[in-house]
This record gives C-alpha cells, structure tokens and sequence, in this order.
C-alpha cells in the first residue's frame, strides 16, 4: 500500500515511476493486513500528525477511486473493562483532543448503544469518529491503477546499482533487468531491510507477527472497529514477547476479523494454536456473542517494525538517490497516503505538508559501525 | 448432456447404488421447510435432497438468489443449509440424520443476530 501510495503521488507529481513488486499486488505486508486508518490508537507526537493528515487524504481518496476498495468511516470505539484503564484513556483522549482528534468519552450505557452486542458491565470508553477502514489489498490495487505508473509484478529487486560517487543508478532484478533511474524508493514493507542492505546501509526493520482470526459472514453484528483499551498500551511496547488484547470489527463482505497479537519471532509463519485461542477468548470476552459464531480461517503477517515505533521516510544521507518509505508497523494502509505525499516532496525537492524530521531514516545508530567508507 | 440412446433397453437404467451394489438400510425421514424428505443411511444431506427433487435451499447474501450443491465435495461453500437451527452447514458433507430439520437459509442466516 506505502508503495501504490509514493507511486500515486510520485506520478502526480509529473515524474514517471516504475513499480516493482516481487510478488503480486498486496502480496507481502499489505494482504496481511485489516485495512485501519486509525487514529484512536497513536499517542500524539509525529505518528499521529501523519494519521491525522492520512485520514484526509483517504478521504479525496475515496472519492477519486471506486467503490471498491470498501472505504467505510466506521469509526473506532475503544473500550475499557475497570476503572484504572478508563481513567488512563481518558487521559490519553484528553492529550489526543488537543492534537486536533475527535474523541468522545462514552459511558457504559452509551457504549451499548453504539454496540449493542458488547458485554456487560464495561464502565465506559471513547468514540472515535474518524478512525475508518479500506480493503487493504482492493485499495492497493485501485491506487496503484490509478497512478498510470508501470507496474512489473513478479519481479524481484536483486541488486541497488552505485555509481562511483556512491549515489543511486537504478536496480538490479532476478529476471537479469537493469531498470535505470535517478531515485530508488524502497517500500519493500517488512522487508525493506534487505532493500536498505542491498544499498549499503542499515536500516534495522524487523517483522512483528500477527495473526487474525475471520468468522463466517455474518450480517452488521459489530458497527465499528472495538477494541480494548490496552491495546494501545500494546503496540508502543518494545518487548518481543507475545501481546495479544482484543481488537474486532466487522467487513463489507460479512466476516468478523478478530485480532491483534503481536510477537517478535523472525519470519516463522506457522500457525500458532495458543495465540488464536487467546485471540478467540478475548474476543468473546468484549463480545459474548462471537461465542456462538464459527471461525472459518486464521492468517498471519508480519508488521514492519522500527525500534521507535516511527516510519522511516525520506532520503537516505548516506546513498544519494535512495529513499526509504517503511517501517510503518501495523499502521501502514492508514499512513500510507502521507508518506506518498513526502516521499513525492522529497523527490521533486518541494516543500513538504508536515515536517519530515522525525522520520529520517538515518536515525538509527549503527552498532557495529565500522569507519565511514564513503566521501561526504 | 450426452443425447439419449434411441436403442434404450427395456429394463430402467442403473442408479449409483445398483451399480455398487450398495445396500445402506431402511430409510429414514428428514424434512426440509417443513416438507418430509426420504433419507438412506450415509446420504448426505444435499444427496437427500437432490434425491427428492429439491436443487435449491440457500440464497445468496447480496442479490437473493437460489444456491444448492455445485461442487458436492466440501470446497466451495455454496451448498450451505440450516440444518436444526445451525446455519453455514455444508449440506455435501453433513451426513442425514433421522429427523433432522432442513431449513432454507437466507443469506448469513443469522438475521437474528444484526444490529
């Protein structure tokens, strides 16, 4: 999606864009996904002022591409089971009302009223009217149509061709193409570690799994996207251990997509027995009603993680013409069209919407830096 | 579909289970919408129905439109039924059962549960 993104913006911008995908459209990180534009669960700071502007760019989105991509303002609800973590998301809501999000504390009963089929005796919570939902993989698609850019599927970049001042010349792909180009944008998701290495630098994106569980198509039985409170509390953390808290919502297409877990272990895809029974029991918890309802399948994908939680966007100082566009974590569809836009001002070299600083992709100090090879 | 033999022999033709020499027990009663249906031990439930003539017991969430068996070994899903009150059964492979109640199933079948 970060890729069909910086191409759509790229291309708009009048340059002329090739996209590469190893695999078939939304194939890697972006297929894997629940389709969120989210921005109940970002604590204020640069993240949010990305979402923020995300969320108004999927909006013209929304208007300029079909009907298909199954882009729906729901809205966020976040729920909170004692009294200790409402007091902590009303804090948290407080702090995101100043950053300019539309929060609205809710009590038990209205919780109900938004969500008739939520379990009882939750003390309240906060509604969040703007956070929204796309396709992912239908989005990814459309976006990457409309650009007009030349999309090669099944292609895999081999190589990241230098010239001898060290700046980029193009790539290298395993079908033996050599595709010149004054800039190389790597949006390889959770991959793009392996992009950046290619290129001579290191930019430490590491995969965080998550499995989702989707039941049965069911008519609306949950109106917005649910989730519990500590849920936010669980994607800032840094630890690699497995987290999983309730996150549930419904889809055009009838399936109710049950997540979230999160754990560090490489790229291992097999199917983990205990993480979907904790997924299924805290579901039901927040839901009883899902106790009923079959799930019919369960799929995993990795997250592309940065230890600080932030993309990484811009120009790469270290490799001129290298940009970075990843590390986006589980927020990578909802952040997608603002990371287009900077990618897009960083390319043509005109003033960017918002201040890409925190997101510069040389931040991370090498551990084992050796002297500094190249002239600057 | 093969044109039919002008030749035909007297006798009546072959079923399935003359040819296997199957010999499955009595038969036994299911009903669909209410309506009683003939049922052999180890028939699945869309084989019942097929047997009595009834091709359609689902429709479709979008437009409404009828859906029974189409590939009749568990893969595409189009065969769903209500089978005594459980809707999403895959008719192909649910094995009938003396007095098992076959409703048609709209749509999710779990109207019941929308907000």
């Amino acid at each position: 999606m970060v890729g069909a993104a910086c191409a759509h913006y790229a291309a708009r911008a009048g340059l002329s864009v090739t996209v590469l995908d190893r695999g078939p459209v939304a194939g890697g990180t972006t297929g894997a996904g629940e389709g969120n534009l989210l921005v109940s669960d970002k604590e204020p700071g640069p993240e949010l002022e990305l979402a923020l502007h995300s969320s108004r760019l999927w909006r013209k989105l929304a208007e300029e591409l079909p009907a298909a991509i199954e882009y729906e303002t729901k809205g966020g609800v976040v729920v909170a089971d004692d009294a200790t973590r409402l007091a902590a998301l009303r804090s948290l809501a407080a702090a995101q009302s100043d950053a300019g999000v539309d929060a609205r504390e809710v009590s038990g009963g209205q919780l109900r009223e938004l969500e008739p089929h939520l379990a009882d005796g939750m003390p309240g919570g906060v509604h969040y009217p703007e956070d929204a939902q796309v396709h992912p993989a239908l989005a990814a698609a459309h976006l990457l149509r409309a650009s007009g850019a030349e999309v090669r599927c099944g292609e895999e970049v081999t190589a990241v061709l230098t010239a001898a001042d060290g700046a980029v010349r193009g790539v290298a792909t395993a079908s033996g193409a050599r595709l010149l180009a004054p800039y190389v944008v790597n949006a390889a998701g959770t991959w793009s570690g392996e992009i950046a290495r290619m290129a001579g630098v290191r930019l430490p994106v590491l995969p965080r799994r998550g499995f989702v569980l989707v039941t049965e198509p069911l008519p609306r039985v949950v109106r917005h996207k649910v989730y519990a409170a500590d849920y936010v509390a669980d994607v800032a953390s840094g630890s690699a251990a497995l987290q999983t808290s309730a996150v549930v919502e419904g889809t055009a297409a009838g399936p109710v997509l049950i997540g979230a877990s999160r754990e560090r272990v490489g790229f291992d895809r097999t199917l983990s027995v205990e993480v979907l029974r904790r997924l299924a029991e805290r579901a039901t918890a927040l839901f009883p009603v899902l106790g009923g309802v079959r799930v019919i399948r369960a799929y995993a994908g990795f997250r592309p993680y940065l230890p600080d939680h932030l993309p990484a966007i811009g120009p790469d100082p270290r490799v001129p013409g290298l940009v970075h566009a990843c590390g986006h974590e589980g927020a990578g569809i909802g952040l997608a069209p603002a990371t287009g836009v900077l990618t897009a001002a960083a390319l043509t070299g005109s003033a960017p919407p918002l201040d890409p600083r925190p997101f510069r992709p040389d931040r991370f100090p090498d551990p084992c830096a050796a002297p500094d090879r190249r002239p600057r | 579909m093969k044109p039919r033999r002008t030749t035909s022999p007297a006798r009546p033709r072959p079923t399935p289970r003359d040819v296997v020499g199957a010999d499955p027990g009595p038969a036994f009663e299911i009903t669909f919408d209410g309506r009683s249906v003939a049922a052999l031990p180890g028939q699945s439930v869309a084989a019942a129905l097929w047997a009595a003539g009834i091709l359609a017991w689902r429709t479709t969430r979008g437009g409404g439109r009828p859906r029974g068996a189409f590939c009749g070994i568990g893969q595409c899903h189009d065969c769903l039924a209500t089978v005594n009150g459980i809707p999403n059964r895959r008719a192909c492979l649910l094995p009938a059962r003396p007095g098992d109640a076959v409703t048609t199933q709209e749509g999710a079948g779990r109207a019941d549960l929308a907000v």
